[in-house]
């Protein structure tokens, strides 16, 4: 590895700065998104209007998803040499990465394309689409266009193919390590450099699309009993105690005594 | 035993009119926004016909409700849980708009703003999913009295489970309407079909609601849903589902619908069941559901369920309210109300007396004395046809139970005439349907004329244990801010006392 490399402010910014800007927006974003306005988390699903595309496009594109997903987790977070213990070679990884991450990608392409052609051609559906529903479509083709093309680039028709294991994934660990090391993406291909930076991006965006359902991922169903039964008493669900005339968020130097039941202050 | 009070409705299906103002009041309070314009909360419908969305009652088709499994227990009809999980993405089961109706307005502001010219201006109708000008093919009630049922009553989904020689002879005879709301289930299958856990049952009194805070628009409620009574809000992906107006019913207050209904056939009280053999009642078999779930109810006036209503931390005056239930009585000491499908097992409790009229019509259209006790109940023995109807939708499918409720209305309406007329009530007649003359004069009452005292009996919600609600009274100890003395407190919900 040549360490050697010059690094001017544009590295810093991208591979530095931007990534941490993106996970901080990732997750605080999602936490005061989730705090501050509950009622506005929803996967806001077009079911209702159109389902036969859906019911097609939204499982494949998921699924697809999740599968691409597992696999980056897999290529960026493992490091090479763990693999390796294991007796799995190099170009062995390399094969068996693009096979099944070209395999997910197809399915995930597929299932975005019949979604974006239901958002666009159906009518009830496209009036229901927000700006930033079609600012997150873009973001996310453009994501999904990069990706898909470095791989071809560089790992399909590229010979014996990119090594990022070397590059992008100690990268991003040393990110979590808080030991940036920019220097390590330097001599990555564009192609990669373009996808990561558009993911930052989106990442950015996150807490402020529909995107944020992917944070409610109601995992505990699996395990909770069927029935829920809540009680009033606890006002789930319901407002603060506030009568009508008591002090608001607006008034000065005033508690809102309505949260406390007048004969506990008085006896 | 284990004491829980539910806030239950049955509805005298005898009295409906068909008016629609029920449906329309609720949509006014509840539906009255953007995204669920397409959302009747209480909706009325002609039977036979198709029903509210289109043939919701077709359970092979949307797949709602309970199933009982190979081992005698009970999994949501979609599947189990990871089954039910698998379908969060695509969701198969649940309806389009288009399954209820594509709602739509009219271009209203044409007829004033068109120019003066030949030709009268029109008002044309825009779809308020599209916005754009569509064509009114369906609706909410389309097959409204019979209206257009040559075509569609084929489809219903109850007829189409009786055969076609029973289904014309039918058509002429019998008629009636059925109002719907949210059942606010004992075992909702809408609150065990939500991944977030945003769909609860109140402890307090049964109300099955959606927390909007928590729901993710996932909208597998609105496939679990038997009744289809859950709806999906296309605007807010939230959703929705009647509420049983609950801030009236704390109040003490009936909801909307039934202070609204013009035929004043809605009763609302409480009903005291055990909540530990509800699982349990609704896994028997089919035909002895509502047997099974009559037995949950609790006779509130049995002292034994009296001190474990108390143990169980159920207030005296709610006591005294399940007591005073018109709901039990109808249901439990009078048999006439039944559930509607049990079949779907999620123990539902907005029941319905079946309606006798339009036998006695069928009656006195053939010359005979519709009002007459022997002809009615030889009547009703022999209309095979419209008591098996009903059995479908009543008691998944056992006649008897409807035979009962229709006999005891019949010997009620006889008997009442004779004491009408100034006679004694023939001692036969109460006698037989297994009544006493007191019963029959007691039902009558309550029945016929019961004012809304007794039609709605309804113990305001607990302020001093329910410190959630925001429009609960500030005084509770009956002090006045800026008085001294002690005293009661005229107090007028939401307002500031004067």
């Amino acid at each position: 590895m040549n360490t050697a490399v010059s690094l001017g402010a544009t590295d810093y910014l991208l591979w530095v700065a931007l990534p941490y800007v993106a996970f901080v927006s990732l997750i605080v974003g999602t936490i005061l998104r989730f705090r501050k306005n509950p009622y506005g988390v929803s996967t806001r699903s077009s079911i209702s209007l159109e389902k036969k595309l859906l019911g097609i496009g939204a499982p494949l594109f998921h699924i697809g998803l999740a599968c691409v997903l597992a696999g980056h987790v897999v290529g960026l977070l493992i490091p090479e040499s763990w693999t390796s213990a294991f007796g799995i070679t190099e170009e062995a990884y390399h094969l068996g990465a693009m096979v099944m991450g070209m395999g997910a990608a197809v399915i995930m392409v597929v299932g975005l394309v019949i979604l974006v052609i239901r958002r666009v051609g159906n009518v009830a559906v496209w009036q229901s689409t927000t700006t930033m529903d079609k600012v997150m479509y873009v973001i996310l083709l453009v994501v999904l266009a990069a990706g898909i093309f470095a791989t071809l680039k560089t790992q399909v028709f590229g010979g014996s193919g990119y090594n990022y294991r070397e590059t992008i994934s100690p990268w991003l660990r040393s990110l979590f390590y808080f030991q940036p090391q920019p220097e390590l993406m330097a001599t990555v291909p564009t192609t990669f450099k373009v996808h990561i930076t558009v993911v930052m991006v989106l990442f950015v965006l996150w807490p402020l699309t529909r995107l944020v359902h992917a944070m409610a991922l109601p995992l505990s169903y699996l395990v909770r009993p069927y029935e829920v039964y809540r009680s009033a008493d606890r006002g789930v669900g319901a407002r603060a105690v506030r009568p009508g005339w008591g002090a608001t968020r607006f008034s000065r130097n005033v508690k809102p005594e309505g949260l406390v039941t007048p004969h506990t202050k008085d006896q | 035993m284990r004491v829980k009070a539910q806030m239950t409705m049955v509805m005298n299906l005898d009295k409906c009119i068909g008016c629609h103002t029920c449906s329309v009041t609720c949509k006014q309070v509840w539906t009255n926004r953007e995204g669920v314009e397409y959302a009747w909360f209480n909706n009325v419908e002609t039977r036979p016909g198709v029903g509210y969305p289109r043939g919701y009652e077709d359970q092979n088709k949307w797949k709602g409700g309970w199933n009982l499994t190979a081992s005698g227990g009970l999994q949501l009809a979609a599947g189990g849980r990871l089954t039910k999980a698998a379908k969060i993405f695509g969701s198969p089961d649940t309806p389009e708009i288009a399954d209820y109706y594509e709602p739509w307005t009219y271009e209203y502001d044409k007829l004033l703003s068109s120019p003066l010219g030949q030709l009268t201006p029109v008002a044309r109708p825009t779809s308020l999913i599209t916005g754009e000008d569509t064509k009114i093919t369906w609706g909410a009630a389309w097959d409204d009295n019979l209206g257009g049922s040559a075509s569609t009553m084929a489809n219903d989904p109850i007829l189409k489970s009786m055969s076609t020689h029973v289904r014309a002879e039918f058509e002429s005879a019998f008629m009636f309407y059925l109002p719907r709301i949210c059942e606010h289930c004992l075992n909702p299958a809408c609150v065990a079909s939500c991944p977030s856990g945003a769909m609860y049952k109140r402890e307090e009194d049964g109300i099955v609601l959606v927390d909007q805070d928590r729901c993710r628009g996932w909208r597998l409620c609105v496939a679990g849903c038997p009744y289809k009574k859950i709806y999906f809000n296309h605007a807010s992906g939230k959703a929705e589902k009647c509420t049983l107006c609950f801030p009236r019913i704390e109040a003490g207050q009936p909801t909307v619908c039934s202070e609204t209904c013009t035929g004043r056939l809605r009763y609302l009280g409480l009903v005291f069941y055990d909540a530990d053999r509800v699982s349990q009642a609704a896994a028997v078999k089919k035909t002895d559901l509502y047997q099974a779930q009559r037995d949950l109810f609790l006779d509130p006036n049995d002292p034994e369920v009296v001190a474990a209503a108390r143990r169980d931390g159920i207030p005296q005056d709610w006591i005294d309210a399940a007591q005073k239930s018109p709901v039990w009585r109808l249901i439990s000491e009078y048999e006439v109300a039944l559930p509607l499908h049990p079949e779907f097992r999620t123990v539902p409790m907005v029941w319905y007396i079946p309606p006798l009229s339009p036998m006695v019509d069928v009656v006195a259209q053939s010359g005979s004395d519709g009002e007459d006790g022997k002809t009615l109940f030889a009547a009703i023995s022999q209309m095979r046809i419209p008591l098996e109807y009903l059995a479908g939708l009543f008691t998944a499918g056992d006649t008897r139970p409807v035979e009962k409720s229709l006999r005891r209305l019949a010997a009620m309406r006889s008997g009442m005439r004779e004491v009408a007329l100034g006679n004694e009530m023939p001692a036969e007649i109460p006698a037989a349907v297994g009544m006493t003359d007191t019963q029959l004069v007691a039902m009558h009452r309550l029945l016929g004329i019961a004012k809304q005292a007794e039609r709605y009996v309804i113990p305001p919600s607990h302020a001093e244990s329910a410190q959630g609600r925001d429009y609960e009274c500030p005084v509770p100890d009956g002090m006045m801010p800026g008085r001294a003395t002690a005293g009661p407190v005229p107090v007028t919900v939401g307002r500031k006392p004067e």
